[in-house]
């Protein structure tokens, strides 16, 4: 019987293909929506804690105060004793020193005149200690859109944008004019070693990174950083974990008055991430919802019409002496296999694509123009795992909840009704 | 020999409720069908014929009176019997043939076994024979949409026979074919009543299946009007 029944369900294209085909483009929608918008968000803040806030963020009381103005003056001193110290207390968490400064690049004509000349915003980073993980956490070797990434000391790289507009090639020599910790004139050669393109427009307006080791020569600050940036092991913001740090540095550096206090703050206290994050989590859950209950209703629907669609085969079937419930059992069969089979296709598709997505994203840097905002301008997928389930609740639940809805007819049908309603 | 009674009506009412009031489709029949019979039930429209071979059909239940079928008491079986009683006894033949379409007409013929539960061999042999009898041995393959109407409602015949049934019920088998398929369908019917010995009540005002029927039970505004054997008209080939 059940190979009977499987066999009219795969001949009726209108009870097996399209069935199928509604349900695999609802369950495909509602786990692409589900990376994307997971991805997209997941992406801001990623994207902000790799260039900006860490997952916590250690910085001097005073600098803290005044982040925004990145006041080298009030810089963390000692730094190679504080990440000793770090080390002890949570092992597992990268810790990596960054100066960040302002300055100015001047690129020299064939007479080392002025030729062209334009604002950066600098970053010094450990470029060039063997195994330092931050070039990779920048995604520096992938962004390089000319030239190479430093090799030594003395080279750095500009954003490809901010290279045009200066005019300038990866090996020439431009000079960087800045302001040294202690309020001098900071003023050094170097040579471009390549272009990148971080994919924000933000930060490829007027980037510039050099190793930290040359930041600190060029801006007098030894053994000093702006900022020590601490990353988790799994590579995620981890809220609680991050409180429990920040209160526990708090308990070993708590002198208010001091301005050159460390403190550490986490990523959800600074750039308005705290928002962020707290936005992602509602608005993910929100759309997600929302689009689930809708792909649920149009399956739903569709499960329902499909019921209503067989009302003269289920008719002629309890004529023939199938029982009520033999016939409404082998209607939810269908629809599980339908469900089943619709939710796997369309799921797989929907991961194949989103995994495509996760790695090459899609370039939106055209509508970016002008944004202040760190945001990305590749968007990305994330691939999580309620992706692999969540396209199961409209494919499945629906289509089965929809069909057994269609299905309650056949225990108020009236048999006695059966010779009228089947001619 | 002596044919056992397969209907047994006694004082059979049927209402149905119509906004506050009832309204009698049946006012106290009482008949009995033989096995064997060729019979039917002929009147006008409204006259309860259909509401008669729903109740004989298991498919509704008397509100006052007894019906017999095949032994059961209709009034009395549940609705999980009233199933059985069909999937295992009677046979129907629709108006409309009501086959399956998706399915060849092998196959619509084998639905009523795979009910049963039927083995495949025997179920084999049993569905071939059926299309035999009906002469469509040779359209196993055919689906509903590439067969004419009196093709399709002589699959629907051998769908209503393929598990010999005691009793077939044909609501007006004919009604939808034209005057050569119609001969050629009651035929076959009078062939298989007649080598089979299945009973057939018919529910019809079609003229042309009057002229094959041995016993005309006439109904009139849910009485009983008359009930004659007769000799029929078209019954000889």
């Amino acid at each position: 019987m059940i190979r009977f029944l499987f066999k009219g369900l795969l001949r009726d294209k209108q009870r097996s293909l399209l069935p199928i085909i509604v349900v695999i483009i609802g369950v495909f929608l509602t786990v692409l929506m589900h990376t994307w918008i997971k991805g997209v968000f997941g992406d801001v803040v990623d994207f902000n804690a790799k260039f900006a806030t860490g997952h916590v963020k250690i910085m001097t009381r005073g600098y803290s105060d005044k982040l925004e103005q990145l006041p080298n003056d009030l810089a963390l001193t000692g730094v190679d004793d504080l990440l000793a110290e770090l080390a002890v207390i949570s092992p597992d968490i990268q810790w990596s020193s960054r100066i960040r400064f302002g300055g100015l690049v001047d690129v020299p004509d064939e007479n080392n005149e002025t030729k062209t000349q334009g604002p950066a915003v600098a970053w010094g980073i450990d470029l060039l200690t063997p195994g330092s993980p931050e070039a990779e956490r920048m995604k520096i070797p992938s962004s390089i859109i000319r030239g190479r990434i430093p090799e030594k000391p003395g080279e750095i790289l500009l954003s490809e944008d901010f290279a045009k507009r200066l005019e300038v090639e990866p090996g020439q020599i431009v000079t960087f004019f800045g302001s040294t910790m202690l309020g001098g004139m900071a003023m050094q050669n170097f040579i471009l070693a390549g272009t990148v393109r971080f994919g924000t427009q933000a930060v490829d307006r007027g980037a510039l990174v050099m190793d930290l080791e040359d930041a600190r020569l060029v801006l007098d600050m030894p053994d000093a950083a702006g900022e020590v940036l601490g990353f988790f092991p799994s590579g995620l913001y981890e809220d609680d974990r991050a409180k429990a740090l920040v209160d526990a540095f708090a308990e070993r550096y708590h002198d208010q008055e001091n301005l050159f206090e460390p403190t550490m703050v986490t990523l959800r206290d600074q750039n308005d991430l705290g928002s962020i994050v707290d936005y992602m989590d509602v608005v993910t859950g929100l759309i997600s919802f929302i689009f689930i209950l809708a792909m649920s209703l149009v399956l739903w629907n569709a499960g329902l019409l499909g019921g209503l669609r067989r009302y003269g085969e289920v008719g002629l079937r309890l004529a023939m002496g199938e029982s009520k419930g033999q016939v409404y059992r082998s209607m939810l069969g269908e629809a599980v296999l339908i469900g089943l089979v619709g939710s796997v296709i369309g799921t797989a598709l929907a991961l194949g694509i989103s995994y495509w997505l996760q790695n090459n994203g899609i370039d939106l840097s055209g509508m970016m123009k002008g944004a202040s905002m760190m945001l990305p301008s590749v968007f990305r997928t994330q691939v999580t795992t309620p992706a692999f389930y969540v396209g199961f609740l409209p494919g499945l639940f629906a289509t089965v909840i929809g069909t057994g809805l269609a299905g309650i007819g056949i225990y108020k049908r009236k048999t006695a009704q059966l010779f009228k309603e089947l001619e | 020999m002596k044919e056992s009674i397969k209907i047994e009506l006694r004082d059979l009412v049927k209402r149905f409720p119509m906004g506050t009031k009832e309204f009698t489709a049946l006012k106290g029949l009482s008949f009995s069908v033989m096995g064997g019979e060729f019979a039917g039930l002929v009147g006008p429209s409204g006259s309860g014929k259909s509401t008669l071979l729903n109740i004989v059909g298991s498919l509704d239940s008397p509100s006052e009176g007894s019906a017999l079928v095949l032994g059961r008491d209709i009034g009395r079986l549940s609705h999980a019997e009233a199933a059985r009683l069909r999937n295992h006894h009677i046979g129907f033949i629709f108006q409309t043939y009501n086959l399956l379409p998706v399915y060849t007409a092998y196959e619509n013929v084998e639905f009523p076994l795979l009910l049963l539960r039927m083995g495949s061999a025997e179920r084999k042999k049993a569905v071939m024979e059926a299309l035999e009898w009906v002469g469509l041995a040779e359209k196993v393959k055919s689906r509903p949409a590439q067969m004419s109407g009196g093709e399709c409602q002589r699959v629907a015949i051998a769908r209503a026979i393929v598990k010999h049934p005691e009793l077939v019920l044909a609501d007006e088998p004919t009604a939808n074919l034209d005057a050569d398929n119609s001969h050629h369908i009651l035929k076959t019917m009078v062939k298989i009543n007649r080598e089979l010995g299945t009973t057939f009540l018919f529910a019809t005002h079609d003229e042309k299946v009057i002229g094959y029927l041995r016993r005309i039970i006439r109904l009139s505004d849910g009485l009983l009007h008359s009930d004659n054997l007769v000799e029929p008209i078209n019954g000889e080939d």
